[in-house]
This record gives C-alpha cells, sequence and structure tokens, in this order.
C-alpha cells in the first residue's frame, strides 16, 4: 500500500529539537569565539589566538554534523511546510555560523602576524565595537530563530548599518594614517583587513536573519530588491 | 426523457472555457447528510490537481460528482453549479451517458473486465459504434501507447486483462479510460493498491497524460500529491460533518508556505 503511513509526529518534534540545540550550541562555540578575539584585540595574548584558530575545527565539525542531521531529517520524515522551513533554515545558520567562525580565526592568525608591532589604539576600539555589535546582533539572531520572531529579524538587520559605518570610519583612519606615515603600511594593511572581516560578521548574521525571515513568513527575503521585482 | 431532449455538451473547439472544470459552491447530499458543503474551485486545462485530506473529508464525494457518478448512489443530490464547457453538468438535460465520457474515471483498485486486453481498450469506442476493425486496432494501440502499457502487451493483447500484475493492471484500466478520448480524467486514488515501484509508474504516465490531459486526483498519500500534481485542494471536516474546501493553491505553496493553519497542521501531520 502506498497510503502515507500515520507519522511519528513526537519523533519528528524531538529531530527537530535536536537539530535547533545544536545550531544553538554552534552559536554558543561562535560567540565564544568572538568574545576571545575581543580580548586578544585589547591585549594580545598568542596562546589565546592559537586556542581560537584550533577550536575553529570544532566549530566546522558541528557545522557539519548539523548538515547531516538535517539530511536524514529530510529523508525520514518528508517534513513540509514550517517543518521543512525550519530545517532549510537551520542549515543555512549552521553555514554562515562556521563563516563566522572562520572570521574569528583569521582575525587571530592576522594578530599573530602583528605580535612584535605596536597596536594601534584607536582602531582596535573600533574593532571591539564591530565584535560588540556583531555578538549583540548574533545573540538577537539567534533569540529571533528559537521564538520565530520575524520582527526582531528585521530589526537585526538594520542594526548591520551600524557596523559598515565603523568600518568605514576604520578604513578612512587607516587611509590617512598610511598617507601620512608609510612605515605603517603594513600594519594597516592587516588592520584593514582585520576591519573587513568583522564587516562581513556582520553580513553574515544579516543572511542568517533573511532565512529567519523566509523561516517564519514562507516568503523568500530579497534584501534590497523590492518584493515582486524580477530576478 | 427522450434523447431529443437533451442538450449537447459544447466541445472544447466550439467554445474554449478559461477553465476546464468549475465548481460553484457545490454542496453534495446523500439524503438528507451534506456530505460536501459548497466548494467552489476552478480546475485548470491540462494540469493536474490533487484533492487531499483526512479520511471522510468528502475528497472522493467530490470527484465522483466532477463526472455524475453519485447520481448512481440511491438518494444522492447535488446543489450548487459544476460548469464544463460552459454548461452546468446537473442540468436535467445533460446525458449523463456523455458527461462520463468526457469525464473519465480511474478507480483505486484496478477493475479490468474479465476479457482480453484488446476488449478492455475496445470496450467503450466499441459502444460508441466504432465497429471498424481497422479503426479499432488502431485505437487500442493508441489508448495502451498513451498508457505506457504498449510494449508490455503489444504480443499477448489476446490474453486476459485479469492476467497482468497490479500495476499493468491499473494502467490498462487507464488506456481503457482514454480510449474514448475524455477531456478530463478523474483519478480515485489509483496507487493506492499498488507497490511503489508501480506507484512511480502511474505518477510518471499521469505526467505524460498532463500535455493531452486534465487530471484531477484523490490521494491519501501526500507525498503523492506534493510530487505529481500542480494543484493541490485541501479539504476537511466542518463542525457539521460536512466536508468542505479549506485550501486551493498551488502544490508547491501548500507544501511549503500553506495560507491556512488547518492545512499547515495537516501536511506536517500534525492531525489526520
Amino acid at each position: 500500500m502506498s497510503t502515507t503511513p500515520p507519522r511519528s509526529r513526537s519523533q519528528l518534534d524531538r529531530e527537530l529539537m535536536l537539530l535547533r540545540d545544536n545550531v544553538l550550541r554552534l552559536s554558543t562555540m561562535v560567540d565564544a569565539a568572538l568574545q576571545q578575539l575581543q580580548q586578544i584585540n585589547r591585549q594580545l595574548d598568542v596562546a589565546q589566538a592559537r586556542q581560537i584558530i584550533a577550536d575553529d575545527t570544532k566549530i566546522n565539525r558541528l557545522r557539519y554534523k548539523i548538515e547531516e542531521d538535517a539530511y536524514k531529517l529530510i529523508a525520514r520524515h518528508q517534513p513540509t511546510a514550517r517543518d521543512l522551513r525550519g530545517i532549510i533554515t537551520s542549515i543555512h545558520i549552521a553555514v554562515e555560523l562556521e563563516r563566522i567562525g572562520d572570521y574569528a580565526a583569521g582575525n587571530s592568525r592576522l594578530l599573530l602576524e602583528m605580535v612584535d608591532e605596536a597596536l594601534l589604539i584607536s582602531t582596535f576600539s573600533n574593532i571591539t565595537r564591530m565584535l560588540d555589535l556583531s555578538r549583540q546582533m548574533m545573540r538577537n539572531a539567534m533569540n529571533a530563530y528559537v521564538h520565530w520572531d520575524e520582527e526582531q529579524a528585521r530589526r537585526v538587520i538594520q542594526r548591520d548599518n551600524d557596523i559598515d559605518a565603523i568600518d568605514k570610519q576604520v578604513y578612512q583612519e587607516l587611509i590617512d594614517l598610511m598617507t601620512k606615515q608609510s612605515h605603517t603600511i603594513s600594519h594597516a594593511t592587516y588592520m584593514l583587513w582585520i576591519s573587513h572581516n568583522c564587516e562581513r560578521i556582520g553580513d553574515r548574521i544579516t543572511n542568517i536573519c533573511e532565512r529567519i525571515i523566509y523561516m517564519v513568513s514562507g516568503e523568500m527575503y530579497y534584501g534590497i530588491r523590492q518584493k515582486g521585482e524580477e530576478l | 426523457m427522450t434523447d431529443a431532449q437533451l442538450i449537447a455538451i459544447p466541445n472544447a473547439q466550439q467554445v474554449r472555457q478559461e477553465y476546464a472544470l468549475e465548481a460553484h459552491n457545490l454542496s453534495i447530499f446523500y439524503g438528507n447528510f451534506r456530505a460536501v458543503d459548497s466548494v467552489s474551485m476552478k480546475i485548470q486545462y491540462n494540469k493536474i490537481t490533487a484533492l487531499i485530506g483526512p479520511s471522510g473529508c468528502g475528497k472522493s464525494t467530490l470527484l465522483r460528482s466532477f463526472n455524475r457518478m453519485n447520481d448512481l448512489v440511491p438518494g444522492a443530490r447535488i446543489e450548487g453549479e459544476l460548469l464544463f464547457q460552459g454548461q452546468n453538468l446537473y442540468d436535467p438535460f445533460v446525458d449523463p451517458v456523455e458527461v462520463r465520457r468526457r469525464i473519465g474515471m480511474v478507480f483505486q483498485k484496478p477493475n479490468p473486465f474479465p476479457k482480453s486486453i484488446y476488449d478492455n481498450v475496445a470496450y467503450g469506442p466499441r459502444i460508441q459504434g466504432i465497429r471498424k476493425k481497422s479503426q479499432l486496432d488502431d485505437i487500442v494501440e493508441r489508448s495502451l501507447r498513451q498508457a505506457a502499457l504498449w510494449d508490455e502487451v503489444k504480443d499477448k493483447l489476446r490474453q486476459s486483462g485479469l492476467s497482468l500484475s497490479g500495476g499493468q493492471q491499473q494502467r490498462l484500466c487507464i488506456a481503457r479510460a482514454i480510449a474514448v478520448e475524455p477531456e478530463i480524467l478523474l483519478m480515485d486514488e489509483p496507487c493506492s493498491a499498488l507497490d511503489p515501484i508501480a506507484t512511480l509508474r502511474i505518477e510518471e504516465l499521469m505526467r505524460e497524460l498532463q500535455e493531452n490531459y486534465t487530471i484531477v486526483i484523490v490521494t491519501h498519500n501526500m507525498q503523492q500529491a506534493a510530487r505529481v500534481s500542480d494543484y493541490t485542494a485541501f479539504m476537511m471536516i466542518n463542525e457539521n460533518r460536512s466536508g468542505g474546501l479549506v485550501e486551493f493553491d498551488l502544490t508547491e505553496k501548500i507544501f511549503t508556505n500553506p495560507s491556512d493553519s488547518r492545512t499547515e497542521d495537516y501536511v506536517t501531520g500534525r492531525f489526520g
């Protein structure tokens, strides 16, 4: 008989919750990486920078586990509607979180390159602010994910402008510095890179929020493109 | 009523309506019991429309009303309108036999006649008065080809239809239904008695038939509706125990982002 067997909703619910918990776990790991990064921004600690890089492997591993679990869930339960949207969104969030982890590891590597150089205090304080904002955005995004809160996801996206503004400011400062004092070029270039990575973290969180909007509303969020506009 | 009093349903070449079939506030009664309550829906040409919903929601009853099969149930009557080529099929002057020729039906359990494969397919055309062997041969071959059965049976057309496997028997029934060149094919859980492989064959066949026919299918299998149909109608019983239409939309919408929370609950397995 090809009639659909009554599906075990409780089993599906359990697996959906496990998937969600793993996404939250991943976000906690990424947040920890960002927090450590903030610390070494204030005071460079070689051991801690190496730790961030080492921990990134764990983040990567969990991201693949989430993806694999999601595929198994789809194959076994053939989810539809909000279940399906929730699973697809979880996969996307895991991918984005993993990329944020990569930026944290990347910045740690860059900082290790600069270990003997005098730190540019004002730039670092701006980068710390960007990381602060990113962490807040990420927390709020994960809250929106857990509570299916479209409005909160939309509010988080707005915050990305603040990160972009700081990045622009850092860029300007560093360009000015390099123009005036050519011996800072190598150092300032690393700093540009670090700042750019922080700006990308904001973009990744924006991507996460766009997915959450889709998860909740079922409508694909096309970012700056107007709704109904041709692709 | 004599034949002279019957009115002919216009054919598609004469007047092509916007929709293949339109139900307007269609209610179906068995005696005093309202089995289906005021359904309005428009079936698109050359699309597959699936009717889904929990047992007893009236989806088979609704499907049977689309070619007046319910007329055969004592005490059954309808209210509302069912428009086909601009003609209300429940007009008293419409000939139900013509309705059933132009809107064919395939049932849940394959039900070939205890006759040869050839005679099963030639049955309808013969009733229509076609006697010429070459013409019948053509119809039998065309129908069996369209039903994706020809290659499997071309060398044994004189064998009994009952000698075929379940999946083949169902394709034979589809060939029999299309031999009289209907415009719409109604399928009432056509795969529920078949194994998964035979089910997939029928589903592929439906996609091929869609080029020439409009198909409406009742299925208990939600994945089947999701796989095979273009539009999905979700029905469920209301507080008066009558079946009603909850939501009718593109299949991809119903299975990814339904508008009604009851549809959402059903397709995600929260009830039903």
